[in-house]
């Protein structure tokens, strides 16, 4: 084989290797990226939808906040105006996270029908920009 | 003062529209008049954006809360650093900041540039001026910086707590600098191809400059990430946020174009792709400043959303569009003037650095893109985070780093079974010793230790090259080893600065390797109690409640708790992490609560300490406690970049320049390892 068709040939194995490392990345570590409303609709149309995890992109609902420092838990409640739900997280909370601000929450829905978040990510409002925060 | 600013930003547009037309004439027709007025427009621009750029400046500084921009970003008590620093904190003056930046670059480039070059530099200008008047419109017409308030309020809103830290003095400046200076290499690609000058040239004209843009996204990055790190308060100092990515993306693609073009100039090989190379690095920092812009992908990084996201996507579109023709109109003039021979050669093993340069940034575009395409494709959004990023990247970049040892070592064309041994012997025989004294010693995670293998690896390569260099310098000239040493590098500024450079990615390597060992704990404590910890490095630390306490500073209100910090039951520190309140002028509350990490650094590994509050009524706090070995390490890392990147840039001729024309027949005759 001639040099320019091994090097060739290598690459192309690269290149698979990359692709491959790419698709079933997205696929184990994919996670769906929902509104309240839409969680609503997969679970209805399949209960086992429960143990999947997912990100739930959504506003805290104003006065649901109750924080217990000494267990480090915190619930409150989530919506997009249309649904509602309850949500548990236990650990830090940014300092960005306050009443009525937009939220993401990865975690699952457990059997009860309570979100139990394993990370809190809260965006800033719109009076300032540039605010970045951490996972 | 906005009045000026405002008329310096209207004649900075016609400059620049007069840039642009006086520079495809110029270019087209070689009318020594149009060239010079293209020279003088490009000076003119920079003289215009400096006023304007000035009266923003004196409007932060003397607090004309009338101007919406002073008003929206800064306050009365904002300490006068950070009063400099909202200049480029904000929409519209971010932008006024890049355009004088570009400004001043382009002027910069016609400048210095060596006469030899000037039947590019219409072309240059047009390319500038272009691209600095879009950013000029933008103001104009849709996020100007100088704009009024119908009433001048009694303070302004204040700069974010979070920006208000050195790092972010310093660290957005040069990223933007990175970003910016890419803008000239781009210039002279498309004047080449325009003038179908399409030597090597053009390639000798931007290499400082691409030395440099790439020097600045590179210490941009780092102190990105110290000051996540050091800010953020979540104990990491990269996340695989869209924003990270943004400014990781034209870095790599500027690392692979660092490269290939040696490959270019020795070989004439690989032309079509350094052009692909440059303008897609353009493209992608114009990219990273739409991504941070224009809320098309959801980053907690994010401005707010604005109509300015439209002006970059058309502009995204003119720079794909333009390069495509151009590339396509001129595809035959750059063909390749040489075929590779071996697999065994420098040339293959640049091919490969190339491919996974691209690869990794491939990867990362697409893991930053995911959210948006899934929504396309399949109608739900599905996000990828860090473990995405982590599986891609790692075996990737291992990959790569392995490498960064065989490509400045293996021989141009064909390696012979000599020069395999002769190079790679020492280097194979370091790493598998690394590799049995971790397993010896107890180590068994894959990826550190391959880790750690491969840095020796490159490592002993490069340290036997400067010891043959020299040696053979000490041989010749009977030179003290110091002497030798610096002579070497100093005549061979490219070549050694480039190893330096080198050295610094692998101590990157080394650094992010702690990651895996990291240890972290939560814990709420009464005054007088404490946790231990064993870090990684076997020792206990003993952390110890010492209280809360409460006090005014600056222009916010603290709470500070504080903990006494034991290493192997000796006392070594007191940490005090805070949380601050920002006040506004009249004492009233304003933004968030922002957290203040206390850090202790070592060499070998950092305590990171974050106070996350107080049981409520009682002296009871709750802390999170990490561990974070070899972080130390990265600011080490980027400090040894600077300095070979530096090195590489250096200004002088090292050595008496070559042939010229077609010199590049001569060139591939000259032996492949100088000094040796």
């Amino acid at each position: 084989m001639k040099a320019p068709a091994k090097v060739f040939l290598a690459g192309i194995v690269v290149i698979g290797a990359v692709g491959w490392l790419m698709a079933t990345g997205i696929s184990e570590t994919g996670v769906y990226f929902l509104t309240p409303s839409e969680l609503a609709q997969r679970v209805e149309a399949d209960p086992s939808f429960r143990n999947i995890g997912v990100k739930m992109g959504a506003n805290v609902v104003r006065g649901t906040i109750t924080r217990e420092v000494a267990t480090q838990t915190i619930t409150f409640r989530v919506t997009d105006g249309q649904t509602e739900w309850p949500v548990v997280y236990r650990g830090l909370a940014p300092d960005t996270f306050t009443d009525d601000v937009e939220v993401v929450v990865e975690g699952r829905l457990d059997d009860g029908g309570v979100f139990q978040a394993t990370t809190l990510l809260a965006k800033c409002g719109s009076r300032y920009e540039a605010v970045p925060e951490a996972p | 003062m906005t009045i000026l600013g405002q008329l310096a930003l209207w004649l900075s547009f016609l400059l620049a529209g007069w840039g642009v037309i006086a520079g495809v004439l110029g270019g087209r027709r070689g009318t020594p008049a149009y060239v010079q007025s293209s020279r003088r427009a490009t000076y003119g621009l920079a003289a215009a954006l400096g006023v304007a750029s000035f009266a923003l400046m004196v409007a932060l500084v003397r607090h004309d809360f009338n101007v919406a921009y002073v008003a929206s970003y800064t306050a009365r008590n904002l300490p006068t650093p950070y009063l400099i620093s909202a200049f480029w904190g904000g929409q519209a003056g971010s932008l006024l900041f890049w355009a004088v930046i570009l400004a001043l670059f382009a002027a910069a480039a016609q400048w210095i540039t060596p006469r030899r070059h000037a039947p590019l530099m219409p072309w240059v200008a047009a390319v500038t001026s272009g691209t600095t008047l879009f950013f000029v419109a933008v103001m104009l017409f849709a996020a100007n910086p100088f704009a009024r308030l119908p009433f001048t309020p009694l303070d302004g809103n204040g700069l974010n707590p979070q920006l208000q830290n050195p790092g972010m003095v310093v660290h957005p400046p040069m990223l933007y600098l990175g970003y910016i200076s890419i803008t000239i290499p781009f210039a002279f690609a498309v004047a080449a191809l325009m003038s179908r000058r399409l030597d090597t040239g053009w390639l000798h004209a931007i290499r400082k400059w691409t030395l440099l843009s790439w020097t600045f996204l590179g210490i941009g990055i780092t102190l990105g990430m110290w000051w996540a790190y050091v800010e953020l308060g979540w104990g990491g100092y990269w996340a695989w946020d869209p924003v990270e990515n943004a400014s990781f993306l034209p870095w790599l693609t500027m690392t692979a174009f660092l490269h290939s073009v040696m490959i270019q100039e020795k070989r004439g090989m690989l032309k079509r792709w350094n052009v692909i190379l440059v303008a897609l690095s353009f493209f992608l920092s114009i990219f990273g400043t739409f991504i941070t812009r224009s809320g098309v992908i959801s980053s907690v990084h994010s401005f707010t959303q604005s109509s300015v996201g439209y002006w970059f996507a058309a502009f995204l579109i003119l720079i794909v569009a333009g390069s495509a023709w151009l590339l396509t109109t001129r595809f035959d003039d750059l063909e390749t003037e040489a075929h590779l021979e071996s697999a065994l050669s420098r040339e293959a093993s640049f091919f490969f650095n190339n491919l996974l340069l691209v690869g990794i940034a491939f990867s990362v575009l697409w893991g930053t893109l995911f959210p948006m395409v899934s929504e396309l494709v399949r109608g739900t959004q599905v996000t990828v985070g860090p473990p995405f990023f982590n599986k891609v990247n790692i075996p990737i970049g291992l990959l790569l780093l392995g490498l960064t040892g065989i490509g400045p070592l293996i021989a141009w064309r064909h390696a012979s079974a000599r020069n395999l041994t002769r190079h790679f012997t020492v280097p194979v025989v370091v790493a598998l010793g690394v590799v049995a004294v971790a397993l010896l010693m107890g180590g068994r995670e894959f990826y550190p230790i391959v880790t750690w293998a491969l840095a020796g690896f490159v490592l002993s390569g490069i340290i036997q090259e400067f010891g043959r260099g020299v040696g053979a310098r000490r041989r010749l000239h009977g030179e003290h080893p110091l002497a030798a040493l610096a002579q070497l590098i100093g005549r061979n500024r490219r070549r050694y600065g480039g190893y330096i450079v080198h050295v610094g990615i692998v101590i990157y390597f080394v650094a992010f390797t702690g990651a895996a060992f990291k240890v972290e704990r939560e814990a709420s404590l009464m005054p007088g109690q404490s946790l231990e910890l064993r870090s990684p490095f076997g020792h206990t630390y003993t952390f110890t409640h010492l209280g809360v306490s409460q006090f005014t500073q600056l222009n916010r209100f603290i709470s500070a708790a504080t903990l006494d910090v034991a290493r192997d039951g000796q006392r070594v520190q007191v940490l005090t992490s805070e949380k601050r309140q920002h006040l506004d002028s009249f004492g009233r509350r304003q933004f968030e609560p922002t957290t203040e990490a206390a850090i202790r650094y070592t060499l070998a590994e950092d305590i990171y300490v974050v106070y996350a509050g107080s049981v409520e009524g009682t002296d009871q706090a709750v802390y999170k406690i990490t561990i974070n070995p070899l972080v130390t390490l990265l600011w080490f890392g980027g400090l040894v970049l600077l300095v070979g990147g530096i090195i590489t840039m250096w200004p002088g001729a090292p050595r008496p320049p070559g042939p010229r024309g077609t010199s590049s027949a001569v060139r591939r005759t000259e032996p492949a390892q100088v000094g040796v």
